[in-house]
């Protein structure tokens, strides 16, 4: 089976305190500590699992500057059989049509049976795979937490759906799934198995290279802008407990008690 | 021109989805003028019944009424909305499970804009809507601007718009079957088999009055012990988000949100949890919250009654002593 799976490298943000810059137009993006999509992580096991049942290559792709590469590399060490990054001044401003249609142009090239994404990213949209799959044309599954090759033909797949209940469907092959967290185990990637990958090749890829005009795919195309990045309203917000440590567990006992938290 | 604004209605068992009164109160903020019509997809008495309740907060609903969408399958529904949809249309869609499935692909098959996971709307201007979003688990927001050009579809976050109690509109029912459905029905490559319901834990963190609660500041399977022990002193039961879940370190039962557990407690402690929507959103019934966590710009701060900036790995071992004596 050929897999390809869609990678975004981004600031952690249970790592991080993302902080809004002086100027309102990003977030302060300094000493951030950036990895690879927790979603997405997930997407790569599950590809490397089918692939290693079943048999096929799986192809990381990302789309992102200069330094993207260290995560198709990473994932590479993981067990991902191939990296292709598309890099390109033009996709800097790109919207998530924008990107789908940058991703849509490779993938297109590639026979791919199956494409997996992470079901969304920080940023929450969660969009991409659905698009991506319908500019191909064919199926799509989101929140998928289950999954199970059933012959060269079609797969089986479960949904994460409200209350815990799970949604299964049969779907044909190609199709594209965004995978859910908590579908598997992703496997650890040592020291030892990025220096394995150090040396492999990433081909990298502009608009060009693509068949992508450059004003389908700049700033001019995206349909939805950001315009600036502020920080929520508090609202009344929590009253925060201060004092010594002592003082803030007196009170809280006391608040508990008050409030029946305590039997 | 009048906007056109069209509301797609979620239910279950016959029921309307909270979020189809919420879609109301969105159109108006989107545009106080424009028309809003609900559209809504399903099959026979629960369709009808689902009308009818809605009924009075839509002046106009379109239905679609066929066998194959007994049980709603996105890319089916997908292909008939795409038939029925006027050009140039706002298409609102509950950010959910099945808006998320739905969504991003109607909008490339409608050639519209997609925006995901909007919290508020402030209006449009020059063809232009401007709206908010939230990024990084809520500890940023952002204002967007989407072009109307082509219309747009627009997910909206549940709970984020108050259900508007209006009332004493029309509920006009203009049936959309045939043109749904004309060429068949559509999306055969990808089939519903069927619902698995979630696996009963072993125990029922809905019926607790007092939830212990924890997230992924624990950062490891063994420092779990803390919050056992705390629960154990409070006379209280242990919940968690997500995380705790995905990492196998405990059972589906025990996660609240709204992919887990929806729960009504009196008293809520979240402890090293941030506070997405999603874990909010399975939490009713206003309890009293303590938000425990380092992360002093952390969503639950927001949401939380009573709010710790602490580490819980020192904290909460320390309330555990102090409640022993």
């Amino acid at each position: 089976m050929e897999i390809l799976v869609c990678v975004k490298r981004v600031p952690d943000a249970s790592e991080n305190e993302i902080e809004v810059n002086a100027q309102g137009t990003d977030i302060e993006r300094d000493d951030l500590v950036y990895s690879v999509n927790e979603w997405d992580n997930y997407a790569v096991e599950e590809a490397i699992r089918i692939r290693d049942k079943v048999g096929g290559t799986v192809t990381v792709l990302s789309v992102g500057d200069e330094e993207t590469e260290e995560v198709i590399r990473r994932q590479m060490a993981m067990g991902a059989d191939k990296g292709i990054h598309l890099c390109d001044e033009v996709f800097e401003d790109a919207d998530g049509r924008t990107l789908a249609g940058i991703i849509k142009a490779e993938a297109a090239n590639g026979n791919y049976d199956l494409i997996l994404t992470g079901a969304q990213a920080d940023d929450g949209a969660g969009q991409v795979g659905g698009m991506v799959a319908a500019l191909l044309d064919v199926p799509y599954a989101s929140l998928v937490n289950r999954l199970e090759v059933l012959d060269d033909k079609k797969i089986l797949v479960g949904r994460e759906i409200a209350g815990g209940n799970q949604e299964m469907n049969e779907i044909d092959l190609p199709c594209v799934l965004s995978i859910q967290t908590g579908i598997n185990e992703p496997r650890y990637v040592g020291i030892r198995g990025i220096r394995k990958v150090a040396s492999v090749e990433i081909p990298l890829k502009g608009a060009a290279g693509l068949g992508l005009a450059a004003d389908a795919v700049g700033p001019a195309a995206a349909k939805v802008k950001r315009m600036d990045y502020f920080v929520p309203d508090p609202g009344d917000g929590a009253e925060i407990l201060e004092g010594s440590t002592e003082e803030k567990l007196d009170k809280l006992v006391e608040l508990l008690k008050a409030k029946g938290g305590i039997k | 021109m009048t906007t056109q604004i069209f509301a797609y209605i979620l239910h279950k068992d016959g029921k309307a989805d909270d979020s189809a009164l919420e879609l109301v109160t969105a159109a108006r903020q989107i545009d106080p003028d424009a028309a809003v019509t609900a559209v809504i997809g399903g099959h026979g008495a629960d369709l009808e019944a689902v009308c009818s309740e809605i009924g009075p907060a839509y002046g106009e609903i379109w239905k679609i009424d066929s066998e194959a969408l007994a049980f709603i399958n996105a890319e089916v529904i997908r292909d008939m909305l795409v038939r029925v949809l006027p050009a140039g249309s706002i298409t609102l869609i509950a950010h959910e499970h099945f808006g998320m499935d739905l969504s991003p692909g109607l909008s490339v098959k409608l050639d519209a804009a997609y925006l995901p996971d909007a919290v508020a709307f402030d209006g449009i201007a020059d063809g232009r809507l401007k709206a908010v979003r939230e990024e990084y688990s809520g500890q940023v927001s952002t204002h967007v601007q989407v072009d109307l050009t082509n219309g747009a579809v627009i997910t909206v976050r549940p709970g984020s718009f108050q259900p508007d109690e209006t009332g004493g509109r029309a509920g006009q029912v203009a049936d959309k079957s045939a043109a749904a459905l004309e060429g068949g029905v559509p999306g055969a490559n990808r089939r519903f088999i069927e619902v698995i319901e979630a696996e009963v834990g072993d125990v029922d963190i809905t019926k607790s009055d007092v939830l212990v609660s924890v997230g992924r500041g624990i950062e490891d399977e063994d420092n779990l012990e803390i919050v056992e022990e705390l629960a154990e002193a409070l006379g209280a039961v242990v919940s968690c988000s997500r995380p705790i879940v995905d990492a196998k370190w405990m059972e589906k039962a025990r996660q609240v949100g709204t992919s887990g557990q929806t729960v009504k407690p009196k008293v809520y402690l979240a402890l090293g949890i941030s506070g997405s929507f999603q874990h909010m959103g399975g939490i009713k019934g206003n309890p009293y919250i303590v938000a425990i966590n380092k992360n002093p710009k952390a969503p639950i701060f927001q949401v939380a009654d009573v709010g710790l900036v602490e580490d819980i790995l020192e904290f909460v071992p320390e309330l555990t002593e102090k409640l022993e004596g």
